[in-house]
């Protein structure tokens, strides 16, 4: 009899999703369907809102990636009204934008990720969560993760308003400056966070690197995918959040595409399923070949790892030693691992961090020309940033009272959707045996998608949004045969 | 004695009101020494499955953010109800519906249309849209039902209590989670923030003349607002008079005016209706046409008045032409 096994809600990342496993009449997995089950149409009520309004909706879209959402919107703005923002303007929005990049990916290694490998992936679920994680690594550690956090949400709140729903951002400019005295703070801030992501790094290397176990893990083929990448990179080439080209390696790393992300309908295409409300991004002009890796594939990926594959280098020295050890530990570039992205993830937080000590720096930083006032409306602006979970285009089209004519929006977890369908499937079918599934397994199926840091509150932003995950398994008839949820 | 359960759990929402609690910082270490926390699906492992297992009444406290677009949320709203004790609408999303309450401006049709069908990305040769039951590979999947409209979380519950903003700030989480503890809650149906407007605690106030008259309405990006002025008194919309007061003021401290996620003041179902006269009042026009003129620099009334509270209103939504 086959079976089929429903995980939900998924829990430990952001929106509502569920898991569906088939089962063949062996009980072995024979199907994996990861669902994302909301939708709430950002792109339609959007619509005649005067476009200045947007950098305080769009956040809206998702409240653990609100900065990325404020960023790709003002940027359309610029690009809408045909300005250049001040070069302070430009320091000021790369301070918030890297002490969110810190924040946000500290916040999923400590709180979302780090009790898989510092508890463990079969640990008691109740002690699998930062409480756990805390109670493994100290007190001490658990109070620099949250001091790390607030005092980058300081910095946001400081030039954004509120950290989870940043309203800031003019087009051309920012709503406030930076003083000498803000200066101070904020550099303390930069250092405490360097020396932070140094000691993740290291933290990571003893608890994953050097334990065979976990390594094994971690380079476990069930958790490897063959995929193009994606990400934002500047002039040389190197890993950039806030501005660059987009550029997309194939699976074995050669340059497949580098181009103007105005250009971003010619390559990217969404392909919609009935099962699902996230539509399944592809590169439009290889065209839609299914959920596959490989030869055959026209997926691809974005985020952490795929940014560290996509790019030459980092933009700072401290990361660039750490990206260098990274594929050095890995085997080589590109790296098909999935779950090195939280490896990746703690490469780019450190190079935010260093980034935030140059701006820090920064003579400009403080000057008072925060704004470029010389605004011409055009009919089209497109804005593009690296979210802490991959590339991020919002792209308006307006009217000449500057109302919304057109929004289209292409968000990170979408372009990673149909690779994380591919993923747990991958997961289940090395950890899934028969429909008597230990806990611990179920776990490791999701850790195939929580890699991803899926953001389905992004994801889902043309719905209303939300991620649970429910476990289905289920038989080769179709009926259920176990729902898991814990305990 | 037993620790006292709660829930913190989200319907529609963006995980921002999550972000909120983890915002308390040191201070979730020691209430989460103090409660036992039986489900957070942003941060940790216990399923719905837990909860359902749970006899009636047995969560002292559910704090359920989001609102309500789909069959699942309305089951789980439901089901949180039935569990607990109290529940408290924490974010405008469950308060008012939220922004994305501003979907009842248009049909469910008109964003599957765009989404699934006209957006320039969209490649659908087949012409499918989710359905709630599907066939793939032999195999049956299932997605909950999308329903036409937004709804606050108590147009499908009985709610206890309110705690609002986009998201609530530290401060007043603080506050409610130590009513909660210390059993020194106000009356049920109250909402745990300040009864006064913005403006009453805003420090641009001391600026504003004793009668505020505008010739013109600015819009944001067209001005450099004097960051000391009342926004209103430079012609700047800002919903500060018809705003529930306790945001801290953190739109204003950055040069941006309120678009009100606190939602309406103490005694007040609507804040535009409330905000409508008052902006009537400051208009200074001198003849028909000069009001039509100023009106009509108000580009967006429904965006700024119900951005957060649309489902809420006396408007509600745009029903489906059938």
């Amino acid at each position: 009899m086959s079976e089929r096994i429903t995980i939900n809600p998924i829990t430990r990342l952001e929106g509502h999703g569920k898991i569906e496993i088939f089962l063949d009449d062996k009980g072995n997995v024979e199907d994996a369907y990861w669902q994302v089950v909301e939708l709430r149409g950002f792109e339609i009520f959007c619509l005649g809102r005067p476009v200045e309004e947007l950098p305080r909706i769009m956040p809206n879209i998702c409240g653990v990636c609100p900065t990325p959402h404020n960023m790709a919107s003002v940027k359309a703005l610029d690009d809408l009204y045909g300005v250049e923002p001040t070069p302070t303007a430009k320091l000021i929005r790369q301070l918030h934008y890297n002490a969110f990049i810190v924040e946000d990916h500290l916040l999923h290694f400590y709180i979302l990720s780090a009790a898989d490998f510092v508890v463990g992936p079969s640990a008691d679920p109740a002690e699998r969560n930062i409480l756990g994680v805390v109670r493994k690594v100290g007190l001490e550690i658990g109070g620099k993760v949250i001091e790390a956090r607030k005092r980058c949400r300081e910095i946001i709140r400081h030039i954004a308003s509120k950290p989870a729903h940043p309203e800031g951002g003019l087009p051309g400019g920012v709503s406030k400056g930076i003083t000498e005295e803000d200066r101070k703070w904020i550099r303390e801030t930069a250092d405490f966070c360097v020396e932070f992501c140094q000691f993740s790094l290291e933290l990571f290397k003893q608890v994953v690197l050097d334990n065979k176990e976990y390594l094994n893990v971690v380079l476990n083929d069930a958790y490897k995918l063959n995929t193009y990448y994606m990400g934002l990179v500047d002039d040389n080439k190197r890993l950039n959040f806030y501005e660059g080209k987009c550029r997309i390696v194939n699976p074995k790393g050669e340059e497949y595409a580098l181009f103007d992300y105005h250009d971003y309908v010619d390559y990217i295409g969404e392909w919609v399923e009935p099962w699902t409300y996230i539509k399944l991004t592809h590169l439009r002009k290889i065209g839609w070949r299914g959920l596959n890796e490989g030869e055959p594939t026209s997926l691809y990926r974005v985020g952490p790892l795929a940014r560290l594959n996509a790019a030459d280098s980092m933009l700072t020295p401290l990361a660039q030693r750490e990206y260098e050890t990274m594929f050095d530990v890995l085997g080589g570039k590109p790296s098909h691992h999935t779950l090195a992205y939280h490896w990746a993830r703690l490469i780019e937080a450190f190079q935010a961090a260093e980034h935030m000590q140059r701006i820090a720096d920064d003579p400009l930083l403080t000057s008072k020309d925060i704004r470029n006032m010389e605004l011409r409306l055009e009919k089209v602006g497109i804005g593009c940033v690296e979210a802490s979970r991959g590339t991020l285009i919002h792209h308006y089209e307006a009217d000449t009272d500057g109302k919304a004519t057109k929004v289209n929006l292409i968000v990170a977890t979408q372009h990673n959707a149909a690779p994380i369908c591919l993923s747990v499937k991958k997961a289940a079918m090395a950890f899934v045996k028969g429909p008597e599934v230990k806990e611990g397994f179920l776990n490791m199926v999701e850790m195939a998608f929580r890699a991803y840091d899926p953001c389905l509150g992004c994801a889902t932003h043309a719905l209303p949004g939300e991620m649970p995950l429910l476990v289905n398994i289920r038989d080769h008839r179709g009926d259920l045969i176990r729902t898991l949820q814990r305990p | 004695m037993a620790k006292p359960k709660i829930a913190i759990c989200w319907l529609g929402s963006c995980g921002g009101c999550d972000e909120a609690v983890v915002d308390i910082n040191e201070v979730l270490l020691r209430v989460a020494d103090a409660v036992d926390i039986i489900l957070w699906p942003v941060a940790m492992d216990f399923k719905y499955d837990s909860v359902r297992r749970m006899k009636n009444g047995e969560i002292a406290l559910s704090v359920v953010n989001g609102h309500v677009r789909n069959s699942e949320q309305e089951e789980i709203a439901k089901l949180l109800r039935e569990k607990s004790q109290l529940i408290l609408a924490f974010g405008a999303c469950a308060c008012f519906g939220g922004t994305p309450g501003l979907a009842n401006l248009s049909t469910k049709e008109d964003i599957f249309n765009w989404v699934y069908r006209d957006a320039p990305t969209v490649v659908n040769p087949n012409g499918n849209y989710p359905q709630a039951v599907s066939r793939v590979n032999g195999k049956e999947l299932t997605l909950p039902e999308f329903y036409d409209h937004v709804h606050a979380l108590n147009d499908i519950i009985d709610v206890d209590y309110y705690l609002p903003g986009c998201p609530p700030p530290p401060y007043l989480v603080m506050y409610a989670v130590s009513a909660v503890l210390e059993n020194k809650l106000p009356p049920k149906g109250s909402t745990l923030a300040p009864n006064r407007a913005l403006c009453d605690s805003c420090k641009r106030n001391k600026s504003k003349p004793d009668r505020i008259s505008i010739k013109e309405i600015k819009r944001i990006h067209e001005v450099e607002a004097d960051p000391d002025v009342c926004f209103l008194a430079q012609g700047i919309i800002c919903l500060g008079p018809a705003t529930r007061d306790g945001c801290g003021e953190a739109c204003m401290n950055i040069n941006i005016p309120c678009r009100g996620c606190f939602g309406p003041v103490e005694g007040v179902e609507d804040s535009g209706a409330k905000f409508i006269p008052a902006m009537a009042s400051i208009l200074d026009a001198e003849s028909d046409e000069d009001i039509t003129r100023i009106v009509n620099q108000f580009v967006d009334p429904v965006g700024y008045l119900y951005r957060f509270s649309l489902p809420v209103s006396i408007f509600h939504n745009k029903r489906a032409e059938k």
